[in-house]
């Protein structure tokens, strides 16, 4: 049997009036890819935070590595690492510092070592000793990430990963998360694009109005709605294609 | 805690360290906040000081522990703005989801605040000297001054972590240390309060500047700094209380 990294229960948050998230339930298995699928405003932020200890709900059991996240924030936080919705990278210090930096916070024995890892697996090692405020936004998002790899956490959280990215950054942050699922990690990821949930996910929930509203696989997804109808259309190719048809570096799918 | 290792000193440490290196990649945050006070030292010493009459034969020597609290006053802005750039930036949500001590990344700021403060003031100190300022005080003395420095300072920094912590935009976060930059002005740093009208001589009597300033410079010029150190020490003391309960409330809002 599959265990569980992530169980929700019932969660319920307010703030001062507003009911944000009114019984959310879903289950994230371990070493899966969970997408939380929504739109602006929908709530995943405030259910990423809740599962990330950042703030306390008002109702509802969540267990993160199989620990309280209310009772036992301190365990909670040892299994996890969380990448925000804007890239939580330190400006003034060059890649290769807020790699160690990170690395000497979790007491690893060897955090130079841990970034150079990193920085090679990231594409990152040239510009390692620059200042990160020279990056472009796909690198800071990159050095973003593999910030949160940084000791290797069990479970990682993606607010919005790709939002403000060009297609190539985005193509690239997919790689990266699919590569990290392969490698035994747990990840949740939150997104309003209903491509990044399609390409990415095992398991997709679309949270709507604070309530799940459906939940699944694709395929399972898919049955819930009228069978397709078969109609032929000439396959024009997106901008997306033809812009990346000619930068050239659109992957294999 | 069920095995969790806890690493407080050690954490703050590293905190300190990444500020540290904040500072000394942009030396400019140091040098703005040492020009103003030491552009104000030469405008009062050799422009107004003739006109001044502060009882004393050497106005450097009147004038510099009002000019130190001014330098700190604009030094601490530069701790709310640190501040406010980790929240907006994502990087205290970081800190705060990893296992490390929940104060830890606080009083790295503060203590930041401190180092950077203290370099400060030895720049204006050491420009002071150039203009003629000289000190009869011992080691003793010496060391008082620097305990009331360093507290004021700290008292200020807690300020300042309120306004990091709870601003909404950049300008918020570094325009509250406008007014204590002012304060001094209205106090006798620079002129004796006798001269003053009676509503602003009652106010600056009996506002922190007043006595910081008057206790400071009874010590360094070896004279018996009799009430004022007290007095000196519970506005410190006071507004550290104060601040410290709001700035952590505040910090406890965010997290």
């Amino acid at each position: 049997m599959l265990t569980k990294s992530i169980k929700v229960t019932g969660l319920k948050k307010s703030y001062k009036d507003l009911q944000v998230l009114k019984g959310v339930d879903f289950e994230v298995e371990e070493g899966s890819i969970f997408a939380l699928l929504g739109s602006n405003g929908a709530g995943k932020t405030t259910v990423v935070k809740i599962l990330t200890t950042l703030l306390k709900q008002d109702g509802g059991s969540v267990t993160v590595n199989g620990f309280d996240v209310a009772s036992k924030p301190e365990n909670v936080r040892q299994a996890i690492s969380l990448t925000g919705q804007f890239a939580a990278v330190d400006e003034l210090l060059t890649g290769r510092e807020n790699l160690i930096l990170i690395a000497k916070l979790r007491y690893l024995k060897n955090p130079r070592q841990v970034a150079d890892d990193l920085l090679l697996s990231f594409g990152l090692t040239e510009a390692a000793d620059r200042r990160v405020s020279t990056y472009s936004g796909g690198m800071r998002r990159r050095l973003d990430i593999a910030l949160s790899l940084v000791g290797k956490p069990k479970i990682i959280f993606l607010d919005e990963p790709t939002t403000g990215l060009d297609p190539e950054a985005r193509i690239e942050v997919w790689k990266i998360v699919k590569g990290l699922a392969k490698g035994g990690t747990t990840v949740l990821l939150t997104t309003q694009y209903l491509e990044e949930a399609e390409q990415l996910a095992d398991k997709i929930a679309i949270l709507h109005e604070g309530k799940i509203i459906a939940g699944g696989t694709l395929s399972e997804l898919k049955k819930m709605f009228p069978l397709a109808k078969v109609e032929y259309v000439e396959k024009q190719p997106t901008l997306e294609d033809i812009f990346l048809a000619i930068v050239g570096k659109r992957e294999g799918k | 805690m069920d095995g969790v290792k806890k690493h407080f000193f050690s954490d703050m440490g590293i905190m300190l360290g990444r500020s540290m290196r904040h500072i000394s990649r942009s030396m400019d945050t140091i040098i703005t906040v040492t020009i103003t006070p030491i552009a104000l030292m030469l405008l009062f010493v050799y422009v107004f000081g003739g006109a001044i009459q502060a009882g004393t034969d050497n106005y450097v020597n009147y004038l510099l522990p009002g000019i130190l609290l001014i330098a700190i006053a604009s030094g601490i802005s530069y701790t709310a703005f640190r501040l406010f750039n980790d929240v907006q930036k994502g990087i205290f949500e970081r800190f705060q989801t990893m296992p490390i001590s929940r104060s830890a990344f606080l009083w790295g700021h503060v203590l930041t605040s401190l180092v950077s403060n203290a370099i400060s003031l030895i720049i204006i100190i050491l420009i002071a000297l150039i203009m003629g300022f000289h000190s009869s005080a011992g080691i003793l003395s010496w060391l008082a001054v620097v305990g009331i420095l360093a507290l004021f300072t700290l008292a200020l920094t807690w300020l300042a972590a309120i306004a990091g912590l709870s601003a909404k935009t950049v300008d918020g976060a570094s325009a509250f240390s406008y007014p204590l930059i002012f304060l001094p002005f209205i106090s006798s740093a620079f002129v004796p309060t006798e001269s003053m009208p009676s509503v602003v001589r009652v106010f600056a009597e009996n506002q922190p500047v007043t006595s910081i300033v008057e206790a400071i410079r009874a010590l360094l010029s070896d004279q018996p700094v009799g009430n004022d150190i007290w007095v000196a020490l519970a506005w410190c003391v006071g507004i550290l209380i104060v601040a410290y309960f709001f700035a952590m409330r505040a910090y406890k809002k965010r997290a």
